[in-house]
């Protein structure tokens, strides 16, 4: 295992602060880039081989250079902060404890794009990190970090925080940006708005999640030939029965089974059943595939549908868990968080609730195994954005690998499984 | 000002926050939570001052409003709970939390107590797996709880909502 990178100063209680971020060489990567040609800085991120860590995993260098050079175009740069897949945490670990590394990270990648006005669209939950943010923020504009002539270099740009108001959907980008104009967060159309094309007020955007924009602040800092050296690093967010649930950072491609082992192994001596690699859009791997590399492509390669890294968060479960009362969970929140807009995902979360409700309380039918199934092929590809798409995933895993579970609801009204402590 | 709509601060607040944006109406959530702090929920004379102040149809800001889990149409209590009932906190037995704040405050998932003291909601994943099963009390985090801890939390702001009184 390589040294933490991103983890480094979190647990150093002061390292929300000005004075102690920068005496721990805050914002030297800030300088660095300013010292270069805008796109010299998006050649470092490109070479560095980041990819987004929001979900999609979309190289963040690439990302970049879609947005047009002409200055007479305006152009912004928007952070997701709208952390909310469920087993993801990182994002608001990384905001409580190093916010002046998401604000190092915003004003490289605004310079990198020509973008003079910056958004962070926080989760609202997060009350804690907003005043770690704001704070930081104040003391960066002091400090002549952010605003005028940022560091001294000529460079311009404000940044402004706003936050949600409880929407899981504001997190798919599109959404985020309408929900950033003020109004309900409703996926867009694309093409034509592609983000980098017709973005915030139809302008080209960059959209970066936080743990992303953390790691182009130490990407320019350390240089991208040191920061792939280090693995490169990846955050995973460890939770369910782990003995030690949470943030881990770890080289990309450490394998399913270290990490939980990292996270102290599963907790009372159980046995691992099975897990969401990355978070409840995934599929449900069982344990055959934990010796997989978490990383992008090892597990999108895997012979399961919707097997992805995702925003990296390993909820783990063990030999108590009834698995359709985890898939029952799982298709409630997204029956929940559904905006409506499209038929697939609003009428296909709502069948499945009720089909897996129905077995959950005894009265399920063997037929509904082929129903399940069936909605949710109505759902794979059809849905307007990924909210819906991120349902089937889960249907499949589960009625691939624990069937049995499924049908001994369905015959016997009752679960096999042990009774959840 | 009318009986159940904005001060005059509320509304200064909210030019402030227009004016950050390039185009007004992105205030618009960050107003409706000024309004929300203020008068308690969102009334519809609040809802109407909204409009007026951002110059946005009536029915626009009701629209926008009424998309977002956080932002309440009816009187909620002093402070607001919410369970999370996600995933990871589901593994970690959140249904036992939940029904020992139920019994502890004498309400239903979405009921306020008879003293107006709390609110009792459930949360989807508050990004808090760490420390599942987890909480929101108003703006504070708790985790990971156990029926002890609930007790002490409520008492504590019970207190504080006595000596406030």
């Amino acid at each position: 295992m390589g040294e933490p990178v991103l983890l480094t100063y979190l647990h150093e209680p002061d390292q929300g602060e000005l004075g102690a971020y920068s005496a721990r060489g805050g914002y030297e990567g800030l300088r660095r880039a300013l010292s270069m040609s805008p796109e010299a800085v998006t050649d470092e991120v490109d070479k560095s081989g980041l990819r987004g860590r929001g979900g999609a995993g979309f190289a963040t260098g690439r990302k970049w250079k879609f947005i047009p050079k002409d200055p007479a175009v305006t152009k912004y740069v928007v952070v997701n902060a709208d952390e909310g897949e469920p087993g993801t945490f990182k994002d608001r670990t990384l905001l409580e404890g190093d916010p002046h590394r998401l604000i190092e990270g915003i004003v490289i990648a605004s310079y990198a794009v020509g973008a003079h006005l910056a958004f962070i669209y926080l989760r609202r939950e997060f009350y804690h990190a907003r005043e770690m943010l704001e704070r930081a923020l104040a003391q960066a504009a002091a400090a002549g970090m952010v605003g005028r002539n940022a560091a001294g270099s000529g460079f311009d740009l404000s940044i402004v925080l706003a936050t949600g108001a409880g929407a899981y959907i504001a997190g798919e980008e599109t959404a985020l940006l309408e929900s950033l104009e003020g109004r309900r967060a409703m996926p867009r159309l694309k093409p034509p708005y592609y983000p980098a094309v017709k973005g915030l007020y139809t302008q080209p955007t960059v959209v970066n999640n936080v743990e992303t924009l953390c790691h182009v602040a130490w990407i320019l800092a350390k240089g991208y030939e040191w920061y792939r050296q280090q693995g490169p690093p990846i955050l995973i967010s460890v939770s369910g029965h782990v003995a030690r649930p949470g943030v881990y950072e770890v080289p990309l491609g450490t394998t399913i089974r270290q990490v939980i082992d990292r996270a102290g192994g599963m907790r009372g001596g159980r046995q691992f059943k099975a897990c969401f690699p990355g978070g409840s859009s995934s599929a449900i791997l069982p344990a055959a595939y934990l010796d997989t590399p978490m990383d992008y492509d090892a597990l999108a390669k895997l012979d399961v549908y919707g097997s992805m890294l995702g925003s990296g968060a390993l909820i783990a479960m063990d030999d108590t868990t009834c698995m359709v009362e985890v898939v029952a969970r799982t298709v409630e929140f997204y029956r929940d968080e559904s905006c409506g807009k499209c038929t697939p995902c609003r009428e296909g979360t709502m069948w499945l609730g009720q089909a897996l409700h129905r077995m959950l309380g005894g009265q399920g039918r063997v037929e509904d195994l082929p129903l399940l199934d069936g909605i949710a092929r109505g759902m794979t590809g059809t849905c307007f954005c990924p909210l819906g798409e991120s349902v089937p995933p889960a249907i499949y895993s589960t009625l691939r690998f624990f069937r049995h579970e499924y049908e001994h609801h369905a015959k016997t009204g009752t679960c096999d499984v042990r009774v959840m402590a | 000002m009318s009986e159940r709509g904005l001060s005059e601060n509320a509304k200064s607040e909210i030019r402030r926050l227009m004016a950050q944006f390039p185009q007004r109406q992105s205030a618009l959530l960050g107003a409706l939570f000024v309004a929300q702090n203020e008068v308690g929920f969102l009334t519809p004379d609040a809802l109407a001052d909204i409009a007026v102040v951002m110059g946005l149809p009536a029915s626009e800001v009701t629209s926008v409003a009424s998309f977002y889990h956080l932002l309440f149409f009816r009187p909620v209590g002093r402070h607001v709970v919410q369970v999370c009932t996600n995933l990871s906190c589901m593994l970690n037995g959140c249904g036992r939390i939940l029904d020992h704040l139920r019994r502890q405050l004498g309400v239903e998932v979405g009921e306020t107590t008879s003293d107006g003291a709390f609110t009792l909601k459930t949360a989807e994943c508050l990004a808090a797996c760490e420390s599942a099963p987890a909480m929101l009390v108003g703006t504070e985090r708790f985790g990971p709880l156990t029926p002890g801890m609930v007790d002490e939390v409520l008492s504590r702001y019970r207190r504080a909502t006595r000596s406030m009184t």
